[in-house]
């Protein structure tokens, strides 16, 4: 069992996933479903056709963006775990200016991502600035900033964005708001683009920029930062204000970006546990944004997938979700394929 | 620094009397009020309780939504089964204590990283609990039950109480007592400050915190057992709506201290209770959006966590797994 050094890290993540699939296959086979019937039925769905490989691709456009979210965090040393509640806000934002305010082609779809981005950093504003001069806990200040962001999210759908005559939704996109669709047999459309350069762009800021070596540096060893003179405040609030822009781009890709409701339903329900889904897609990503694009497929793949799972053999799709918390909890042992090989070695 | 406290408590409880005559006059019964605040406060004190204890020991776990959202499925299932709420009860902190030990072994065993396995454990549920709706139901929806496997109620001379309400005080005085008074609690607040000494010393650091974890698993299990089988009287998948992290903000304001806790959990269960009940009182109800109402206890507890940390010290191995050198 010999993997070159560096594609140590790839294996392993996969090896999680499989980890995580196998759970998986035992809590389905607990409730009486035959595991493999499940998981063939979740291949072809999410890869069986070329409309199926699209779809896959549509649910992964969100994901990497959230994914991105914890990612910076993570890089900051933070544990930013509020992409779901600034992805609501993303998209209430991209739905008003994307609904509600007329403008010429081209300059309203640029104006209504916009609008979505900001609104979700402007929502990681409260846990970054109670982290950075009051000490937070982030891990409380952005779990209380999602709920209150469900809340308002709904209040604002309802009362200020609702389309007349109809109560479960949003007023739509107007067309100059929407992304053009990539193939009218699935909901892909050029959003995916905006998501991967997005990521690109982060990737190349945390790499290629000082602002961004002192935000990795304050993450891997902040005596060190301290020392070479960063500021944390200012990396607090950078890496809060990246994953806000992220988280969202995110919300608003999937009112902008996604046929055929083009609107934010009242019960938030297009949006919902996106925000959760990233922390497993950024940690088997290694908290990479390029690895965040990577991850992201396939859990697109899982999501797209388990739709099929749901109707043909009677598992519901949500198990996906559980399996991305167990490859989570198996990703948070550091040392989990490190005592294996050992064993294996022995 | 004594009479600080008493003209802090003084204040508070002024505080409190007039809260209570404006509550009144504006329509808000303050006796229902204490009612709900006092059942809204038992889940987050015994959950708060048991985190004490854990991160005494040198664990955090942050997946006590994970275990409120579990253990109040599961402890329906049960008390449906065994026709009793207690059963329930029963089970419920059983599967919490299940879950608590998982944590504990992954994060001793393996030297997770305790943030991110927590964590694992929220996502987890927020996956597991509707698979498991359908499962037992075949409905995913909210699950009504019979009334007589809710928990019955002590009648006092002031309004009902739940007796999981006097257990969470009496769990709370207990583990103050263990934590200050036993031997045991003394090598629990060793273990997080320095587990190199209580190794050396013998004593299997691995066990001790294993005990807390599984202990604080339980008492979260109680209490999400609690949530639909003492209060609420019906189950949805969304049961727990952030009080398990609510929790966690209870057991930062009480620097780990039980009896701080159990006062915290009461201060953020009020702000809960004063929620429920401006949502269902005529008069009030429809001046205040319903949203806004929901939003009290989450600002609450934002404020509170604003307010308060950065002044409290934690055990210096609070989050970090333990290696003999």
């Amino acid at each position: 069992m010999r993997t070159p050094r560096a594609l140590r890290p790839l294996a392993e993540s996969l090896a999680t996933v499989a980890l995580g699939l196998v759970a998986g296959g035992v809590l389905v086979w607990a409730f009486g479903h035959s595991p493999l019937a499940a998981y063939r039925a979740l291949a072809v769905g999410a890869f069986g056709t070329r409309e199926d490989l699209l779809e896959t691709l549509a649910f992964a456009t969100p994901l990497m963006l959230t994914a991105l979210t914890f990612a910076v965090g993570v890089r900051a040393g933070l544990f930013n775990i509020g992409a779901e509640g600034q992805m609501y806000l993303g998209a209430v934002g991209a739905t008003f200016v994307a609904g509600m305010v007329p403008m010429p082609a081209g300059v309203h779809l640029a104006a209504a991502t916009v609008a979505g981005m900001l609104a979700g950093a402007v929502w990681a504003l409260t846990p970054a600035v109670l982290k950075a001069w009051r000490g937070a806990h982030e891990v409380i200040s952005t779990i209380m900033c999602n709920w209150i962001a469900l809340h308002l999210s709904m209040y604002l759908a309802i009362h200020f964005l609702a389309e007349p005559g109809r109560a479960e939704r949003t007023v739509p996109a107007l067309p100059t708001a929407r992304y053009p669709v990539l193939s009218e047999e699935s909901t892909l459309t050029a959003v995916l683009f905006v998501a991967v350069g997005f990521a690109l762009v982060v990737y190349a800021y945390l790499w290629g920029t000082r602002a961004g070596y002192e935000l990795r540096l304050a993450g891997e060893n902040p005596e060190a930062a301290r020392y070479a003179g960063v500021r944390p405040e200012r990396v607090v609030v950078l890496s809060f204000v990246l994953g806000g822009l992220a988280a969202g781009l995110a919300g608003a890709s999937q009112v902008i970006g996604r046929p055929p409701a083009w609107s934010l339903y009242a019960t938030l329900g297009n949006v919902v546990t996106l925000g959760f889904d990233g922390i497993g897609v950024a940690l088997v990503g290694r908290n990479h944004p390029v690895g965040g694009i990577l991850a992201a497929l396939l859990f697109g793949a899982l999501a797209q997938g388990g739709r099929l799972m749901e109707y043909e053999v009677g598992v519901l799709s949500e198990l996906v979700r559980a399996l991305n918390g167990i490859i989570v909890f198996a990703m948070a042992v550091p040392e989990l394929w490190g005592m294996l090989r050992r064993r294996l070695a022995r | 620094m004594r009479w600080k406290a008493v003209v802090t408590w003084t204040f508070a409880l002024g505080a409190v009397a007039l809260g209570a005559r404006f509550l009144e006059r504006v329509g808000l019964p303050p006796v229902s009020l204490l009612e709900t605040g006092l059942l809204a406060m038992t889940p987050l004190a015994l959950a708060a309780v048991g985190e004490c204890l854990n991160q005494k020991a040198g664990l955090v776990n942050i997946g006590l939504e994970a275990i409120f959202m579990v253990t109040a499925t599961v402890g329906v299932w049960f008390a449906e089964v065994g026709r009793s709420g207690t059963v329930g009860l029963l089970a419920g902190a059983a599967t919490g204590a299940l879950l608590g030990l998982g944590f504990g072994a992954v994060s001793v065993y393996g030297k997770a990283d305790q943030i991110i396995a927590g964590m694992g454990l929220n996502v987890f549920a927020l996956g597991f609990v509707p698979f498991l709706l359908i499962s037992l139901w075949a409905f995913p929806g909210i699950h009504v039950f019979p009334n007589e496997l809710m928990v019955p109620r002590i009648r006092t001379p002031l309004g009902q109480v739940s007796p999981v309400t006097l257990a969470a005080v009496v769990v709370a005085l207990a583990a103050h007592l263990l934590l200050h008074r036993t031997v045991l609690g003394f090598r629990i607040r060793a273990v997080g400050e320095k587990p190199e000494a209580v190794d050396v010393a013998g004593l299997r650091v691995d066990r001790l915190r294993l005990l807390t974890a599984t202990v604080g698993g339980a008492l979260a299990g109680l209490g999400g057992a609690f949530l639909p089988l003492g209060w609420f009287g019906a189950l949805v998948k969304e049961i727990s709506a952030g009080r398990g992290f609510i929790a966690l903000a209870c057991v930062v304001f009480a620097g780990l201290e039980p009896l701080l806790a159990l006062g915290a959990a009461l201060l953020f269960g009020l702000a809960d209770g004063f929620a429920s009940a401006v949502a269902v009182t005529p008069g009030v109800k429809e001046r205040v959006p319903f949203y806004f109402v929901s939003m009290i206890p989450y600002v609450v507890t934002l404020a509170v966590v604003a307010a308060v940390i950065g002044r409290r010290r934690f055990p210096s191995t609070v989050g970090r797994p333990y290696a003999r050198e």
